[in-house]
């Protein structure tokens, strides 16, 4: 299954290489991962998407905890939140083919961001599902997709949830701290709204 | 190492912020933890740190190969309790010390290993011996640091020890580029202190799994404690034997664990596992509750995992997070240190009656030890397990015995008693062959006026051998026991089980080992027969220097009982009521 989880973690070199290394160490295929400035300077935040057993869960945050650059390790699990990931899709386009193309992102509420006489490119965010929706409708009309970047997919849960981060820090989050499993069981809930 | 002197400017720097070079901070630095001794070997990329070594109270002790620095780092540690400290060069100096930095790793063992490295400037260039040191160690250390400021050097290596004795333990590497050595900056000890460590989140010892341990102890009709490392590490002898005591509980041991338990405790049961005894693995696959204390249900311990103690309910005290529900599903986790959470536990645990479980462990041992080979009578055969009997006897168990990896390493966790913890140094996790010699040279510098035994094969002693040198160089006394049975005896016991006596790359030729401790300056004698066994172990252990003893053992014995891999811990070999082995001891 998929398991998803978001990480706090020092911002300076290698950090990146430690992460990934122990999921290379324990076999495990990161399906995606990205990183970038969270709201504190010196933390970069992560989101790892990877494909592992169901009991897997468990070990991997407890060994990514055991890494001395990483401050702060959330297991997703089913956990009201939401998602999304970012797709720049250039697509081979004249003008006499781009209008079609214009209504298919107008459906999909992307957008085009840059235009030149034999191609196109178009940027959308969304879940993933939405994104490969946009990419299948594209290879099914004429249109030829000539690249695809994808950012992976980042993660938040919905609510209050930075707290854990500035236990972490040594500060005081001057509220309940949440119990790890505070949400189990509002998967549903959370996947009704992630397919809006 | 300096004098007095010295050793009063070296702890003034401590107190009083002064501005030193990077070399001299490694040393301050150093001395502010407490270190008194290091091991190592010189090189370009850290020269600096040498030629500042003068100005300060530490003892380094000069190696003859970066693998035995670490060794004898990890020996120190084990037998002190303390993190040990090893100093190489970069490039082949550092790559050199992987294998003791790993074999450190998978024993849990607080090290700290100081690397030289090329200048900043070159960094990343395969500049002459540049070795990405950090990168090649990161999956074997518990962290490591890249320093390439004078300024960093400090705080670096203060984390470093931090690191290394916190949690579970683990070894530590800081690499340090030569110009950072070179450069200076104000050394402030106490500035540089690290943030307090940070527990790992996961630990948790909860209100109701305490209860619920109680509840299952208090039920439980054949509970079995499982004890490990961690009971020494935690320093959890104490608690561990009231629970045993209080409760009637017996105690099966891990090869890391022995000591942990005393070994003549009518309650401790030996060693469980691939060479366990009969009687210990039986009553592990029939028990309705294992507790384990400080243990990672390896696989040398369970055997195979779908028939491990299938009755029984699991209660595991751990304080790594990661090793829960790892290998085996256990009941109940209470993740934290062990002791801490003993202490919490034995209030609940009231006094039970034990003594039908017991009685069924005693019958189960039935014959298996009166025909045990070392009560056998004398027949003119040496077998390594009366060599390991007598020495035990002889030295009453109060030595601290360093072993290789083996048959023979198997014999001596079979047939030495251990009593106290940090007596018994072996790599375990990684078995890592040459590990001995160099490991008992820091476990002797750790405990100088212990009593300190090697207890190596012929095939793993000659993988660091020239540490005899260093036991030359630096006078120290220790003794040597090599069970010499012309093989990679316990390759060639698999080959003889597995691989139809196909014994490809194991008969062995060797020096004559009394003749290279001669070479060295080392005395010492070969024994071939039983009834010299006693003289011989006498004689090196009044000898005033180190002492080798070549024992020409048995050269087609096998370790019994062994479960074979992918076996269920009951589905052992025995050893053959009659025996085939006619062969006796060679003259060589
Ligand atoms: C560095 C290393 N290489 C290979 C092995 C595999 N191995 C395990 S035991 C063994 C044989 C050891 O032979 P010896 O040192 O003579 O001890 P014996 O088993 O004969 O007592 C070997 C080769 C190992 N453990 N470590
Ligand atoms: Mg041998």
């Amino acid at each position: 299954m998929l398991h998803t989880f978001v990480a706090y973690v020092e911002d300076r070199p290698g950090v990146l290489t430690r992460v990934a290394s122990l999921f290379r160490r324990l076999n495990i295929n990161i399906h995606s991962l990205t990183v970038g400035h969270s709201e504190r300077n010196s933390l970069s935040r992560m989101t790892v998407v990877c494909d592992a057993s169901a009991e897997a869960g468990h070990r991997i945050r407890a060994s990514l905890f055991k890494l001395e650059n990483v401050v702060d390790v959330d297991d997703i699990a089913g956990a009201p939140s939401v998602t999304r990931e970012l797709a720049l899709i250039k697509v081979a386009a004249t003008k006499h083919t781009r209008s079609a193309i214009f209504e298919l992102v107008e459906v999909f509420r992307a957008r085009i961001v840059d235009l030149t006489a034999e191609s196109l490119m178009i940027e959308m965010t969304g879940v993933e599902s939405k994104i490969e929706g946009l990419i299948q409708v594209l290879n099914e009309s004429d249109s030829r997709i000539l690249e695809i970047c994808r950012s992976g997919k980042m993660t938040m849960r919905r609510g209050h949830h930075t707290s854990g981060v500035l236990r972490a820090m040594g500060a005081d989050p001057g509220e309940k701290p949440l119990p790890d499993d505070e949400f189990a069981g509002a998967a549903e809930e959370s996947a009704a709204i992630e397919s809006e | 190492m300096g004098t007095d002197a010295t050793a009063q400017a070296a702890h003034e720097h401590l107190t009083t912020p002064t501005r030193l070079t990077g070399a001299e901070i490694v040393w301050a630095t150093l001395v502010g933890e407490g270190v008194t001794d290091v091991f190592g070997y010189p090189g370009g990329a850290i020269l600096p740190v040498y030629d500042a070594l003068r100005k300060f109270p530490i003892r380094h002790t000069l190696v003859r190969h970066e693998q035995g620095a670490a060794h004898m780092a990890d020996g120190y540690a084990r037998a002190s309790g303390k993190v040990g400290v090893a100093i190489a060069t970069s490039g082949p100096g550092a790559t050199n010390l992987v294998t003791g930095i790993a074999t450190a790793m998978l024993d849990s063992i607080p090290l700290v290993c100081i690397t030289g490295n090329v200048s900043s400037k070159v960094l990343g260039t395969d500049a002459f011996q540049e070795v990405d040191i950090t990168g090649i160690t990161l999956p074997v250390t518990k962290h490591n640091f890249l320093i390439f400021r004078t300024e960093d050097i400090a705080p670096a290596i203060r984390s470093a020890f931090q690191i290394a004795r916190s949690g579970r333990p683990g070894p530590v590497l800081v690499d340090i580029t030569k110009d950072a050595q070179q450069g200076t900056a104000i050394f402030d000890f106490a500035a540089a202190k690290p943030r307090p460590y940070r527990p790992h989140p996961m630990l948790r010892v909860e209100e109701s799994g305490l209860a619920q341990a109680a509840e299952l102890i208090r039920h439980s009709k054949r509970p079995i404690i499982l004890a490990g490392h961690g009971v020494t590490e935690s320093e959890a002898m104490e608690q561990l034997r009231t629970l045993a005591e209080r409760a009637q509980i017996p105690v099966a041991l891990t090869l890391l664990g022995l000591g942990g338990f005393p070994a003549s405790h009518p309650l401790n049961l030996g060693m469980m596992g691939m060479h366990g005894e009969s009687w210990v693995n039986h009553a592990i696959q029939e028990s309705d509750l294992l507790i384990a204390c400080g243990m990672r249900f390896d696989d040398r311990v369970t055997g195979t995992l779908a028939t491990y103690a299938p009755k029984a309910k699991k209660i595991h005290i751990e304080v790594d997070p990661a090793e829960i529900n790892k290998n085996v599903k256990v009941d109940v986790a209470l993740v934290g240190d062990l002791r801490a959470v003993l202490e919490e536990l034995l209030p609940r645990i009231p006094g039970r009656d034990g003594s039908a479980w017991i009685k069924t462990i005693e019958a189960s041992k039935g014959a298996v030890a009166v025909h045990d080979i070392k009560n056998l009578p004398d027949s003119g055969h040496l077998w390594a397990a009366h060599v390991v009997h007598d020495l035990w006897r002889i030295t009453a168990g109060n030595a601290i015995v360093v072993t290789d990896v083996g048959q023979h390493q198997m014999w001596e966790a079979q047939y030495f008693h251990h009593e106290h913890p940090r007596t018994l140094i072996t790599s375990g996790g990684l078995g890592t062959m040459g590990f001995a010699l160099p490991a008992a040279i820091g476990a002797k510098f750790a405990c100088p006026e212990k009593e300190v035994w090697v207890i190596a094969g012929d095939g793993g002693f000659q993988m660091t051998s020239a540490e005899l040198s260093t036991i030359a160089q630096e006078k120290i006394k220790i003794n040597i026991a090599i069970i010499n049975n012309g093989y990679l005896g316990m390759v060639r016991q698999w080959q003889q089980f597995f691989y139809e006596r196909n014994y490809e790359a194991t008969p062995l030729v060797s020096p004559d080992f009394v003749k290279l401790a001669d070479a060295h300056g080392i005395r010492g004698r070969a024994v071939r027969t039983r009834a010299e066994v006693a003289d011989a172990v006498n004689e090196a252990r009044s000898a005033p220097g180190a002492f080798l003893l070549n024992f020409l053992v048995e050269k087609e014995d096998s370790v019994y009982p062994m479960i074979p891999v992918g076996s269920a811990l009951h589905e052992m070999i025995r050893r053959p009521d009659n025996d085939p082995l006619l062969e006796s001891a060679d003259d060589k």
